[in-house]
């Protein structure tokens, strides 16, 4: 549709038309701000818990666990230096690590969801899912917070 | 032609340079949810009159949902 917009207003006349193509669900979906009924504050983005564990491949899986435990969760996301998610270590790996590495425990490519999908839509999905949590990343992979379910439900 | 851009450019022409930036789905889309100082003027009514209110010295940027 904004092809043939631009085109339009290129024929009306407009000398500096720009088409801004991936439109507002790239907008969103990278987690920029949103107006209208459904603003930022009916989103995910805006109701997640950005105090969130992380760690690295390179760490050891123990010194990890004993950290994740001491800040009262039982989760943490494993992220390279640009923050973009490469695994998840649940509570089974925190538990029992068994002298694994931080790669060996993970589980791979966790479902995810963007800061603008719609609140009441993500909550459906983790009920469906039976999910406790659900990681909130941007379109390029880089993880902005969590979704507590138990927390959504009780606020 | 119109010039394709990314977000970090529409970012900058709006920052440097005052660009005018238009919703063009329908006007019950842009109520649920639009980009922060966008206005609406829906396709099927873009025409030299509901254009009327924008400089054309200024840059203007159109958008809808996604590239499908």
């Amino acid at each position: 549709m904004s092809p043939r917009a631009a085109a339009r207003l290129e024929g009306i006349g407009f000398a500096r038309v720009y088409e801004y193509a991936p439109g507002k669900a790239d907008w969103g979906s990278f987690g920029l701000p949103l107006e209208g009924d459904r603003d930022s504050s009916t989103r995910a983005g805006a109701h997640m818990q950005t105090d969130i564990p992380t760690c690295t491949l390179e760490e050891s899986l123990s010194e990890v666990c004993e950290r994740v435990r001491a800040s009262g969760w039982d989760t943490c996301f494993v992220v390279n230096d640009r923050r973009v998610v490469l695994g998840r270590l649940g509570r089974a790996a925190l538990v029992d690590g068994g002298g694994q590495t931080i790669e060996e425990a993970m589980t791979l490519g966790p479902s995810t969801v963007r800061p603008s999908r719609e609140l009441d839509k993500a909550l459906d999905r983790m009920r469906r899912e039976n999910l406790t949590s659900l990681p909130v990343t941007r379109s390029d992979g880089v993880l902005l917070g969590l979704l507590v379910r138990d927390r959504l439900e009780h606020q | 032609m119109p010039t394709p851009i990314d977000r970090d450019e529409l970012q900058r022409l709006m920052r440097d340079e005052q660009a005018q930036l238009v919703e063009v789905l329908p006007a019950e889309n842009y109520q649920r949810e639009h980009l922060p100082q966008a206005i609406n003027i829906p396709l099927k009514t873009l025409d030299r009159e509901t254009t009327r209110g924008l400089d054309r010295e200024r840059p203007v940027i159109v958008y809808c949902y996604d590239s499908q």
